[in-house]
């Protein structure tokens, strides 16, 4: 236990501030603040169990799946001495509406959570969250049962902050105070963020918020991912939070073969078609499409078989309700994916009577975003289609391909549940619920909405509130008529690197959304 | 009796050849046109040019006759014959953990001569692909942003007034954008949604985008020196002897004032050609100038950017082409200023 681990970053992501940043900054926020409850710091897919964290328990759910009372653990402060309290979480959940962040939507099922996201200037959400400070207590009432409610409340956006937080983005300047072992000492934009022992903090759970190793963690930021490799390799960082350039894996493969960690994450790379604007509004161009599509090539483009796997179909591996299955192959049967049926793709394109249509492939400039789609661009020409590539900024490209008024056509994407629950797949990116017309904010890229496969998604989340095995087989069914109907081409399945310097030791890799690589506190630097 | 040089010759005008001891007269183009052919820097930097341009223009040649290839096509899969053995063309990395996929380099053979990039393309087909559309794109942008700028600075300084203040007022505004900006800005704007004004359509992925954007950004710089040359040229006396005579205003601009403000172009032409070379492959370079998978120089350095590790040469070979093209195009524009004018300090800054 000790020293200073060192980390190099290409940049922070959106937002220190937990009510806002979505996904980019969660390595570092589950070490500075807690919610409720978690999902366990450990390696492996132990990593998706659930857990109370600042809850002494998990609750069963009452009143028919609509109502979860938490019991606070007592003595908890947050680094400035103030106890936590019960009402700091109706603060937390209101901010997602007020600040306003990306996912009110997940907690609009709390009884006011409608009238918060209509007028989040007026939102009151105290007769859905109820909070007793005295008894500490919290309890939550929903307009109906909602199966993946405790996973929503274990994400950044149901940390607690202290009840005077302002309805704006906490920045740089006055980061909240911490409750988890780590503190934020400073933070200078594009330069460094300085992470300090929390001197308020005990450890309360080990599987929830363990006790961190280094004694501080300084980030340094605004890195190339190739100065990031550089330093690692000479020590000047013990981690890069980035993936290392597809140019400079061969070297750290080779000459620092002990440093470099590989483990599969449950994403899914895959190219969104979309299903309402030609040709891809035609079922047998997008399963032509999928035919022709050479997996192995395209994993050749992402840096080879050792860092991706194939894949056909909408969930990944290992996640509730998978079960192998790939048509799109040939010699199909076994769920594999063996090669691509380029004449079985020229036939269902012979009978779409769609070739020579314009078709624009739309990407961000980063080299292997840019790599797929040029290879979808020689694809599509070769189908018979007049294909181009359209490169747009990051910051422009995401909120374009989901705006419907755009129309975009095809685009490469990639979908990393925030939970572990078909639901945060079939009813937001391939389902009805997340397909919003015109708006920016419309997570199906494909603007795929299936009345039949919408129904078998609703079953299977009303049979998760009450028979969870149940209703994993009934997610297998609804990956395999989503797949069947083609809104994706799946393209394959990444694994992370991990490249870490010489004097790091307990390297433990956790999957889980809220990490998705090395669990930094849990190392030690020598 | 007519005096020449100070001598005194007879003249005699139904004579068929000048008398001994007279130099004949030369017109200023022929005197131009000596000046330039006498200089050796300017003629070298010509040849380079031109063989530049041969050679890029030698593209689809090169990789249908010579290498075998399709330069635009992802050739992630490909294989190539090296020393008789088959090899990959993107090769797996080595080592236990054999991690990553490293294009072949260059094998001095007849395909793959420069090795491939990340797609498994034929790098040196790109180049001469990628030549052929930066010349094509910078020459025609080139000629465009000139005429756009000749019609604009005649207006100004042949009208004057308030035509002037107004357009030269304009010219000030764009011309007050850094230049890279303003293409910056332009170009990430109509990428998204390609350019239409009234019947007319041009795609994003369309060479005609960037030729476009880098004519209009460059106009202020050749319309100002042309202005200015209009200013001075319509205070000599033989407009005003024009005039005098009834000419029309039309007649004024094209056969008076027009061939006499045409060198500053001439002179301005290749600096410009080069400008708009560079111009041309710093968007591209930041992808938004010519899409890919068409090549350009620019688009051939950004796929390098990502192998400089391993494959230097797919970013190095591009830029000995640019450095080439726009060294030969400088030199040979510094020629025909001297040629032309050598009083003149004309050049176009970014």
């Amino acid at each position: 236990m000790g020293g200073t681990m060192v980390l190099a970053w290409n940049g922070i992501g959106s937002s220190i501030d937990p009510a806002v940043d979505y996904d980019q900054n969660w390595t570092l926020l589950n070490m500075i603040y807690d919610g409720l409850v978690t999902w366990k710091k450990v390696g492996g897919s132990d990593g998706n169990t659930l857990v109370p964290d600042l809850a002494q328990q998990i609750p069963q759910a009452t009143d028919g799946g609509k109502t979860y009372v938490f019991h606070l653990r007592p003595g908890i402060m947050y680094s400035d001495g103030t106890p936590v309290k019960a009402s700091d979480f109706v603060r937390a959940i209101e901010r997602e509406f007020t600040v306003p962040g990306p996912v009110g939507s997940f907690y609009q099922g709390i009884v006011g959570g409608d009238a918060c996201a209509k007028t989040p200037k007026t939102c009151d959400l105290s007769k859905g969250i109820v909070a007793d400070d005295s008894a500490g207590t919290v309890t939550f009432h929903l307009t109906a049962p909602d199966p993946d409610f405790l996973q929503k409340l274990a994400l950044p956006f149901g940390y607690a902050v202290p009840s005077n937080t302002p309805d704006k983005e906490v920045g740089p300047s006055n980061p909240l105070p911490a409750t988890g072992p780590y503190m934020i000492d400073h933070y200078t934009p594009n330069q460094e963020i300085l992470l300090v022992r929390n001197p308020k903090f005990h450890e309360w759970s080990k599987d929830a918020q363990p006790q961190g190793y280094p004694d501080k963690i300084d980030i340094r930021l605004s890195l190339t991912s190739e100065a990031e490799v550089t330093m690692v390799e000479h020590g000047q960082a013990d981690w890069m939070y980035d993936q290392p350039p597809s140019d400079r894996l061969n070297e750290i493969a080779t000459q620092y073969t002990n440093q470099v960690h590989l483990n599969p994450v449950p994403q899914v790379y895959h190219m969104a078609l979309n299903t309402r604007v030609a040709p891809f509004d035609n079922v047998k161009v997008r399963q032509a499409v999928n035919f022709a599509t050479d997996r192995a090539a395209i994993i050749k483009a992402w840096g080879g078989p050792q860092v991706a796997t194939p894949t056909c179909q909408i969930l990944p591996p290992d996640f509730p309700g998978y079960v192998a299955y790939c048509p799109y192959t040939t010699n199909p049967g076994d769920g594999k994916w063996h090669g691509p049926d380029m004449a079985k793709a020229q036939q269902l394109i012979a009978q779409s009577g769609t070739k020579g249509q314009k078709v624009a492939v739309i990407c961000t400039p980063d080299e292997a975003s840019k790599a797929v789609c040029l290879y979808f661009v020689s694809l599509l020409k070769q189908l018979g289609y007049d294909s181009s590539i359209k490169v747009l900024s990051a910051a422009v490209e995401y909120p374009y391909v989901q705006d419907s008024s755009n129309k975009a056509q095809i685009s490469f994407s990639y979908w990393y549940p925030d939970y572990p629950s078909g639901a945060d797949w079939f009813d937001v990116v391939v389902g009805c619920n997340g397909f919003h017309p015109n708006s920016s904010a419309s997570a199906n890229l494909s603007e795929f909405c299936d009345p039949t496969i919408q129904k078998m998604t609703e079953k299977a989340i009303q049979t998760s509130v009450t028979d969870q095995a149940a209703a994993n087989q009934m997610w297998s069914q609804v990956d395999k008529a989503t797949t069947d109907q083609a809104p994706w081409v799946s393209l394959f399945l990444p694994k992370h690197i991990d490249f870490v310097s010489s004097r790091v030791g307990n390297y433990i890799f956790d999957p889980n959304v809220l990490v998705g690589g090395i669990l930094i506190d849990q190392a030690w630097v020598k | 009796m007519s005096t020449v040089g100070g001598l005194e010759h007879p003249i005699d005008p139904l004579a068929d050849a000048p008398p001994e001891g007279w130099v004949a007269g030369r017109s200023p183009w022929a005197l131009a046109g000596h000046k330039l052919v006498r200089n050796r820097m300017a003629m070298a930097a010509l040849a380079v040019f031109l063989g530049i341009v041969v050679v890029s223009f030698m593209g689809p040649f090169y990789a249908d006759h010579v290498a075998h290839t399709d330069p635009f096509a992802s050739q992630l899969t490909a294989t190539t014959v090296i020393n008789g053995k088959k090899v990959d063309v993107l090769q797996q990395g080595g080592g236990v953990l054999k991690l990553g996929e490293t294009p072949i380099g260059p094998t001095w053979q007849r395909n793959y001569f420069l090795g491939a990039d990340s797609q498994g393309r034929d790098v040196a087909a790109r180049v001469l692909y990628g030549g052929r559309t930066s010349l094509t794109i910078g020459i025609g942008s080139a000629v465009i942003c000139s005429l756009l700028a000749v019609i604009v600075g005649m207006v100004a300084g042949f009208y004057g007034g308030v035509t002037d203040s107004i357009i030269s007022r304009g010219l000030d505004v764009v011309w007050a954008f850094p230049v890279y900006l303003l293409a910056i800005s332009i170009a990430t704007v109509l990428l998204t949604q390609g350019l239409t004004i009234g019947p007319f359509s041009i795609s994003a992925s369309s060479l005609w985008l960037p030729t476009l954007i880098i004519a209009v950004i460059y106009v202020p710089y050749v319309a100002r020196p042309v202005r200015g040359a209009v200013l001075s040229v319509r205070e000599k006396e033989f407009i005003e002897a024009a005039i005098a005579q009834g000419a029309s205003n039309r007649r004024l601009i094209f056969n008076e004032i027009l061939p006499n403000v045409i060198t500053v172009l001439i002179v301005l032409l290749p600096l410009m050609i080069a400008t708009t070379i560079l111009t041309e492959s710093a968007l591209s370079y930041l992808s938004i100038g010519v899409q890919p998978p068409n090549a350009s120089w620019g688009t051939i350095i950004n796929d390098g950017q990502q192998l400089l590790y391993t494959r230097p040469w797919v970013a190095i070979a591009p830029g000995i082409m640019i450095v080439l093209t726009v060294l030969s195009l400088n030199v040979y524009g510094d020629g025909v200023r001297d040629a032309l004018d050598p009083r003149a300090k004309l050049r176009v800054k970014d």
